[in-house]
């Protein structure tokens, strides 16, 4: 396990150079000029060409690439003109919020979603599957931003009305955007917000930054919702028609020790992975959902630096993004082998 | 330990779903006709066919069904930021906020979004399936290589890769299908190769390879046909993929050239302003990708239920 | 096996356990108690901002999210009166221009200190100067030191030639700034937050000019981002980036105390999620409304305020096309756009036609100028003693973008697409989106080629019709692509003259000139508008975004 877990980190090298030639390349070959997109309307040719002078925009692009590359082995990421920020300490400052959303949302679509294909599955064909299965498409077929919006629209800032004698406007009662009430004065020593509160005992600063996280969970959930709804109803109807379960019905077995030692433990393999690469997609950063919830991370973060031609942050982000995403990766896998009685034996 | 090897580990999970009601026994039925008397037997599948069915036409003759021409602003003077005219007799469901009908409008876009959702399905399946193909097919060391290079495409958030190549393709017509196309790539490559990858392992091609029969023919006359079924199901998800997509395109500010064409996923994004003067204005075109997404939705799991073998049991 | 998973398993989660601990160990709670704070009086406004600030330091940026921030923590010499953009006094009471127009004497308010205690008098005065002057490096980069490079126009040493010459603090409450050639509008520019007075104890405390990590690499001093220190009605308290950025009263303020404790700036880039934020009370005020969203606002009992206009929205031309160099065909097209419907149908409310490259507010502005009043038939025979009746023009606009000259290009776009297919000329459309590729396309070389005609436009910074005009016609540009020598050297002597008196009549003549020139269409001049929760009071907009917040309340 161990020797497996150090051959693939030793891998990832290769893969992380790759990608940084790649992206330099890349990168360069966006339109536009790094320089005018710092220096916005009021660019003059002159300054344009000051710009470039000062930053070295304008050397050769092998000039440029060495210099980059020598400054990554000494692990100096290099800063952002348009900030004058360090790309790691500005990813380190907002990489907590896009962990604390992906995992906000992947708990509401694993503690959603498993039940309900589970469910789904036991009564295939059903009207109940119908539901569930259509309901958890939904999350698919809208546009993560119209969903955020409505979501916004009945939650957080109130329909007009009535229904049933109850006022529509008093399911207003989440927070619109952001990560935290402005107002409160809260304490932040990882950045990951609820964990902040709980540490520094701030109750009412973790209670608010739980709640600021309903919203964007339930959007940005959505999507892996919908894939572990029909991951787990597939696999369970799968594992319902192995022999071995049959074999155990027939050697009566509880059905409930049959659910739990025979169907859930194999049907949940198939589940694990997709659970596992769909947090590896969310932690890549979810641009929408970030932007529309106000909820800064790393996703637009990213694409204000693709607007602005900020190479160095893009280079560095994406480099970050993508060990992120291989480490995930490892997790599942290895993880795979604790669950798969299969792969242990070994 | 050699089930962990990352090349293995990297396939995705089982992607075989069944029908839990009892089929008739139906040896001797060829794949797809058998596929499509169970598909004719789901009513899932038989709302997703409808849906499919009916958009597809409302596309082509969409010069026939509309009342006017699209794009064209003819009343843009009656809209101000303030107001967009609703519903009146000459235009049944309103104007939208370039002053264009809104039926003629939603009517066009149905073509705007089958051929964009088309064209960049079947680039995004011919750049994965070359990739995944080869890497499934030769296995491997190429395997090794490719599946890095699939990995790196994945672990790039798919909506800045697709940012970043309209960038570079700039405003021109095809940028959007391109753009989107290529976020499919690596995970048509990955399906693909994973699926072949599978069917290696399967009994049938073992015997195959035992009696004797040339790799070559092994891999086109069994295991392609046999990992098919997936991507064509993959390939009809993405159709709504991509149909949503558009607008989250639209959304960043990258998409067609004329503001005013009918295209939902633009319109959707432009009535953001309006939601609370005029939620028609989003809520129609909306309605309208979420009812085509959740037809291709329905009709490729349903077909991904028809076409699996072990669904025949 | 099953001992030593178990095992490892156990192992694990004393690990997690341990470290847990350990941070609980060190996270402190920095809240101070209950009861013991100043906050008897004010509660908090809280405005939602585009983007983060930049830096806080103003003299380093150009961007009007930190000059919004450094306008509560600084103060300059001058100000703009609330509301107008007429000089106010500010930190100095009077000024004296010397006859030659080359030297201003400035009488400094009296007892007033910096927020660091030190004294504001006449060798911060000219510490601030020198301290410009002096810069090297990065610092002198045009991203980084725009204002300062483009009004001073250089350094002492590196980009040299720059027209500031001697400071001398002739008393504690006198400086005197010399010049080495005349420059009328030097008082004026005094208003722009780049130029605001900051404490030179704490700027060499915290090394404020170290900016650079290396040549390549910028990174602001501890100044900049930590410890700004000026003499206005706030200081800041925190910045938690990407987040918010949070001020506290300055409690020795010389002036009008703020009234409310604290203010709160929060980053939120999405302008729809701006306005939502404002429904569900988590905000009490933001900028940059969008034109359909202010009715909603108003009717559900929120307050907007429209700033006066002090921009231009314009249809730009581009002479490297042949048929554009025709003047007729240039005043076709003014003729052939209907300004008036172009604010009715694509402006928010409080937007006017425009009539030149300039608002009225500015000095120089001449009612007079020929008017290209709406006329299709005038634009028709135009284009036909043009012979150029089959004209198809490229018409670029930008998208994802609304700025304050421009909310929504897009339908500004559409309106005067269909005016001028009603005229006749065929239109192409050109988008492209705003930041990088737009910018790009209007303003590079390489981008002559791909547009026609385009939409721009310029939010002044103070008042000086050479803000406006001399930016745009001054000298050969890739975005006009002619050359007017007449209008260039005329131009360049408007500039020159050592007094307002005499380049007002001058200015109006070259705004005639350029009427008939129609190197563009002047568009309109959009309103720029805020909203504010019910409860908010005593916010002033003004046209320059000279905006203090010591006299805002706020009641919920």
């Amino acid at each position: 396990m161990l020797r497996f877990a150090v051959r693939r980190i030793l891998l990832m090298v290769p893969v992380l150079f790759g990608l940084s030639v790649l992206l330099f390349a890349w990168l360069r070959a966006l339109p536009g000029d790094p320089a005018r997109a710092l220096l916005g309307e009021k660019a003059t040719p002159a300054s344009i060409a000051q710009v470039n002078a000062t930053y070295g925009f304008d050397q050769p692009l092998l000039q440029q690439y060495l210099t980059y590359t020598g400054r990554l082995l000494h692990g100096d990421f290099g800063s952002s003109p348009r900030t004058g920020e360090p790309v790691l300490g500005t990813f380190l400052d907002r990489f907590p919020a896009t962990v604390e959303l992906a995992v906000a949302a992947m708990i509401f679509a694993i503690t959603v979603g498993i039940p309900v294909g589970y469910f789904a599955a036991k009564r295939a064909g059903g009207l109940l599957d119908t539901i569930a299965v259509s309901g958890s498409l939904l999350g698919v077929v809208v546009p993560v931003f119209v969903l955020a919006y409505l979501l916004k629209i009945v939650f957080a800032i109130g329909l007009p009305g009535q229904v049933f004698g109850f006022s529509l406007a008093d399911l207003a009662f989440l927070p619109s955007s952001g990560r935290q009430d402005p107002r409160i004065d809260a304490t932040h020593v990882t950045n990951f917000y609820v964990l902040d509160g709980l540490l520094t005992r701030e109750w009412d600063a973790a209670w608010d930054a739980l709640i600021h996280l309903i919203l964007p969970a339930i959007a940005l959930g959505s999507i892996p919702l919908a894939i572990i709804v029909r991951m787990t109803r597939a696999s369970v109807i799968d594992v319902l028609n192995e022999d071995y379960v049959r074999t155990a019905a027939a050697k009566g077995l509880a059905p409930s020790l049959i659910t739990r030692r025979h169907v859930l433990r194999n049907a949940m393999l198939p589940v694990v992975t997709v659970i596992g690469l769909q947090t590896g997609a969310l932690l890549s950063g979810a641009v929408l959902t970030e932007s529309v919830f106000a909820f800064n991370g790393i996703g637009s973060y990213l694409f204000d630096a693709i607007s602005g031609l900020d190479f160095a942050v893009l280079q560095g982000f994406i480099l970050f993004i993508a060990l992120v995403y291989a480490l995930v990766n490892l997790v599942v896998d290895l993880l795979y082998g604790v669950i798969d009685p299969r792969l242990r034996t070994k | 330990m050699t089930a962990l090897d990352p090349a293995q580990s990297a396939r995705p999970a089982s992607l075989s779903a069944l029908m839990g009601d009892g089929m008739s026994d139906e040896q001797g039925t060829s794949l797809w006709r058998g596929a499509f008397e169970r598909l004719s037997r789901n009513p899932a599948a038989i709302i997703g066919t409808l849906i499919v069915l009916a958009f597809v036409l409302v596309a082509i003759f969409a010069p026939l069904l509309a009342p006017y021409e699209p794009a064209k602003s003819q009343w843009i003077d009656q809209v101000t930021p303030s107001d967009v005219p609703g519903p009146s007799p000459g235009h049944p469901l309103g104007l939208d906020p370039f002053g264009s009908d809104l039926l003629t409008q939603l009517i066009y876009g149905a073509r705007q979004s089958l051929i964009i959702g088309v064209v960049s399905t079947a680039i995004g399946l011919l750049g994965g399936a070359l990739l995944g193909g080869v890497a499934g097919a030769f296995g491997g060391r190429v395997d090794t290589f490719v599946m890095r290079l699939v990995d790196i495409m994945l672990s790039i958030p798919s909506l800045l890769l697709a940012v970043s190549v309209a960038a570079v393709m700039g405003p021109r017509p095809g940028a959007i299908m391109i753009a989107i196309a290529a976020a499919q790539v690596p995970v048509f490559a990955r399906l693909l190769r994973g699926s072949m990858l599978a069917q290696r392992g399967q009994d049938y091609v073992l015997a195959s390879f035992s009696l004797g029969l040339r790799r070559r023919t092994v891999v086109m006359s069994h295991v392609v046909p046999n990992s098919l079924g997936p991507v064509i199901v993959q390939a009809t998800l993405t159709l709504a993929t991509a149909i949503i997509e558009v607008a989250a395109l639209s959304y960043l500010g990258l998409g067609a050239s004329d503001p005013a064409i009918a295209e939902w996923g633009r319109m959707l994004v432009k009535a953001q302003d309006r939601l609370q003067t005029d939620p028609q204005l989003m809520l129609l075109p909306g309605l309208c990708i979420a009812v085509t997404a959740l037809g291709f939705t329905l009709f490729g799991e349903a077909l991904r239920e028809a076409l699996d073998p072990k669904s025949r049991r | 096996m099953g001992f030593n998973r178990s095992f490892r398993r156990g192992l694990a989660v004393l690990a997690a356990v341990a470290l847990t601990g350990t941070m609980a160990a060190c996270a402190q709670s920095e809240r101070t108690p209950e009861g013991s704070s100043s906050e008897a009086a004010g509660g908090d406004f809280v405005f939602s901002a585009s983007s983060d600030p930049v830096s806080f330091d103003p003299a380093l940026a150009s961007d009007g999210e930190t000059f919004r921030i450094a306008r509560q923590i600084f103060e300059g010499l001058v100000s703009a009166k609330p509301g107008t953009t007429e000089l106010d006094p500010l930190l100095a009471t009077k000024w004296e221009p010397s006859a030659d127009g080359k030297s201003y004497t400035f009488t400094l308010r009296e007892g007033v200190k910096f927020s660091d205690g030190s004294d504001f008098n006449g060798e911060a005065v000219c510490a601030n100067f020198e301290r410009w002057y002096n810069w090297t490096g990065v610092n002198q980069s045009e991203n980084v030191s725009y204002y300062y490079n483009n009004l001073f126009k250089g350094f002492k040493s590196g980009k040299t030639g720059g027209i500031y010459d001697s400071c001398a603090a002739g008393s504690a409450t006198e400086a005197t700034v010399t010049l080495k050639s005349p420059w009328a509008g030097f008082v004026q520019a005094m208003t722009l937050p780049a130029f605001s007075m900051q404490s030179p104890t704490a700027l060499k405390q915290y090394d404020a000019d170290n900016t650079t990590g290396s040549e390549t690499d910028p990174r602001f001093s501890s100044y900049a981002t930590e410890h700004p220190t000026g003499t206005g009605p706030f200081v800041l308290d925190k910045w938690e980036r990407g987040q918010q950025v949070t001020l506290k009263r300055n409690e020795n303020y010389w002036g009008e105390k703020a009234k409310v404790a604290t203010a709160i700036v929060k980053t939120i880039s999405d302008p729809k999620a701006r306005t939502q934020a404002l429904q569900s009370g988590e905000i009490d005020g933001y900028d940059l409304v969008g034109p359909a969203d202010q009715k909603p606002l108003k009717d559900a009992g929120f307050q907007i305020q429209n700033r006066p206009a002090f921009n231009i929205l314009y249809l730009g031309m581009n002479q490297k096309n042949k048929a554009l160099q025709d003047v007729r065909v240039r005043q076709a097209i003014s003729y052939a756009i209907d300004k008036a419907a172009v604010v009715k149908n694509s402006l928010p409310e409080g937007s006017v036609a425009a009539k030149e490259f300039m608002p009225s507010s500015v000095e120089g502005y001449n009612d007079k100028v020929t008017d290209y009043s709406y006329n299709l038939d005038k634009a028709k025979q135009l284009l036909k003693d043009a012979n150029q009746e089959n004209l198809t023009l490229r018409f670029a606009y930008p998208t994802g973008v609304s700025r304050p000259y421009m909310p929504s290009p897009e339908d500004t776009f559409t309106v005067i697409k269909s005016q001028l297919e009603k005229a006749g000329i065929k239109v192409q459309p050109v988008a492209a989106k705003w930041s990088p590729d737009y910018l790009d396309m209007v303003q590079s070389p390489g981008g002559t080629d791909k547009r026609d005609i385009h939409l721009l436009g310029w939010t002044g910074d103070y008042n000086d019709p050479d803000n406006f005009i001399g930016v745009f016609f001054g000298q050969k540009s890739n975005e006009w692509g002619f050359e007017n020598k007449k209008l260039f050297a005329d131009l360049k002597a408007a500039r020159e003259l050592p007094s307002r008196e005499q380049q007002t009549p001058m200015y109006q003549k070259l705004n005639a000139e350029i009427a008939d020139y129609a190197p563009g269409v002047p568009l309109a001049h959009p309103a720029p508008s805020l909203a504010f929760a019910p409860g908010v009071q005593g916010y002033v907009a003004s046209p320059v975004q000279d905006e203090v917040w010591n006299n805002v309340t706020v009641t919920r």
